[in-house]
């Protein structure tokens, strides 16, 4: 019962918050509010820019971390061997971890906007995300490799396959399921994280051309959905009620959607789990 | 044809093979009997090598199989595919059964979809395990039986033609009839290769070894024609105590 109980007070006030959130932003929810950039000062108008930007950095963010990571976990798990090198490397990836945002911030900062040249653009953001998930990607890839059995490796070395081949036909095939639930659950995170693309990329306001969906170019400044959050929550007066409701109800849903996503497809590979 | 000769090896500072010398050679079965912790698996795995996957491992000695010395083999790959080894419990790849027999062979660089139905069905007839499976080869190997898993592993290890097969025990999660039939496989394949079966059941050896040797704490105790070993005077009288059942 007290199980139960703990359960109910975990869920109940994520109930309550969505639906606290989604009632207060019903009034400005529709298409127009998706596809139109915000107006009169961010005081109407819809979210097209932020979107827009928000979908840039997660997906150029995922497209540079995930083969690094997925790469870097296959060396560390089927390469490396054990020794003091592979023991800093795996400490310094739980480290990073751990560390907060908002230093990722400063150093994107100081290494891409400042050191690269990059200025402070979608790329710049894009790869400062890209540092911030690679250690989350890395561990969980990790983590499913380890899942696949030794005796098939060894079976597979038993034969005369090499590693990559035991990798390639064995390790991954069945691993693909830990590894993408990883990298998508880092779509979440990187859509939902303010302070290493203010920094980096994201602008108080851009306007581009709506319906067009390569309006961002990598070397530009965007906006993005949570920093637009917290403009028009706290920067800008006389702001609408339902406006940064509506805001954080599109956020909060495509973070949900891209978690239920998650699920589905772990659900749906290991259904075929072979073993 | 292998040659074994002041074979040591070591995990760490713990010294697990102390000298061992011998031969095997080709159309012979060598069967290799011990108590637990004697180093009979270390054995198997010096002579295709997977010794190199285990940290801390150190060789010293010489291992030649068909003249040429494994350690200064290059391509430890094409070692494997001629030395087939079967482990003790049964390992079904996630794989079709088709395609756990097909493995080896494409990893080898076979295309061919003919050649590979006649190497997967000459292979899982030399195991005793066509009759079973011929109409589900698109089955999942991993959803066969225990005995059937060890016999498509044994399947696996013979689909790559090698020249030597060692077995680890395979009987040890096998019941006793499958065990009885995986024994006819091998008297079979004795005319076509070099087998070496390390076993834990000294009858096992009893009924299959041409000549059997004896490992304790890593030595060589004696090494002699099966008739030899398991008669009332073998040449040293631990290997008397030990096929008797008197310790181990």
């Amino acid at each position: 019962m007290i199980f139960l109980t703990m359960t109910l007070m975990m869920v109940v006030p994520l109930l309550l918050i969505v639906g606290y959130l989604i009632y207060q932003a019903l009034p400005i929810l529709s298409l127009d509010f998706l596809l139109t950039n915000p107006r009169n000062g961010m005081r109407s108008g819809g979210i097209w820019s932020p979107l827009l930007g928000t979908i840039y950095l997660v997906v150029i963010s995922l497209v540079i971390a995930t083969p690094i990571g997925v790469l870097a976990a296959v060396f560390l798990n089927e390469y490396a061997r054990e020794n003091w090198f592979t023991r800093v490397l795996n400490l310094a990836v739980v480290n990073l971890a751990g560390v907060p945002s908002i230093v990722h911030a400063l150093f994107g900062l100081g290494a891409f906007v400042m050191f690269a040249r990059m200025g402070k653009s979608i790329l710049a953001a894009s790869l400062t995300l890209a540092i911030m998930t690679l250690p989350v990607i890395i561990a969980s890839t990790k983590e499913a490799l380890a899942a696949v059995p030794r005796s098939f490796r060894e079976a597979c070395w038993n034969v005369g396959a090499t590693r990559w081949q035991t990798i390639r036909h064995i390790v991954l095939p069945n691993s693909i399921s830990g590894i993408l639930t990883g990298v998508i659950l880092q779509v979440s995170r990187a859509a939902g994280e303010t302070a290493p693309i203010m920094f980096t990329g994201a602008v108080f306001f851009k306007a581009i051309e709506e319906g067009n969906l390569f309006a961002y170019g990598l070397f530009d400044q965007g906006m993005a959905l949570s920093m637009h959050l917290f403009t028009i929550s706290t920067q800008v007066p006389d702001v609408p009620a339902a406006l940064p409701f509506g805001t954080a109800v599109v956020l909060l849903g495509t973070v949900l959607l891209v978690n239920a996503l998650a699920i589905i497809v772990r659900v749906q590979l290991r259904s075929r789990r072979k073993w | 044809m292998i040659e074994i000769s002041g074979l040591h090896v070591r995990y760490g500072h713990h010294e697990v093979l102390k000298g061992i010398s011998l031969q095997a050679g080709r159309n012979e079965i060598l069967g290799v009997i011990g108590p637990a912790q004697s180093g009979k698996t270390t054995l198997l795995k010096t002579i295709n090598r997977t010794i190199d996957d285990i940290p801390g491992a150190s060789v010293a000695g010489t291992v030649k199989v068909d003249g040429e010395d494994v350690r200064r083999v290059k391509d430890v790959f094409s070692l494997r595919r001629k030395v087939g080894m079967v482990a003790p419990l049964p390992v079904g790849l996630p794989l079709s059964i088709f395609d756990n027999v097909a493995f080896a062979p494409r990893m080898a660089g076979v295309r061919d979809g003919q050649e590979l139905e006649a190497r997967v069905k000459r292979c899982l007839e030399q195991s005793a395990l066509w009759d079973e499976v011929k109409d589900r080869l698109d089955s999942l190997g991993t959803r066969l039986s225990g005995g059937q898993q060890q016999r498509l592993t044994i399947a696996r290890a013979l689909s790559h033609d090698p020249e030597i097969l060692c077995l680890d025990e395979f009987s040890i999660a096998v019941d006793p009839v499958t065990t009885m039939r995986i024994e006819d496989v091998l008297k079979e394949l004795r005319s076509q290769m070099t087998i070496i079966l390390v076993t834990n059941l000294v009858q096992q050896a009893r009924r299959l070894a041409d000549r059997t040797a004896f490992l304790l704490n890593g030595e060589l105790v004696e090494l002699d024609r099966t008739d030899v070993i398991f008669s009332d005077s073998p040449a040293r009288r631990e290997t008397f105590e030990y096929v008797n059942g008197i310790f181990g």
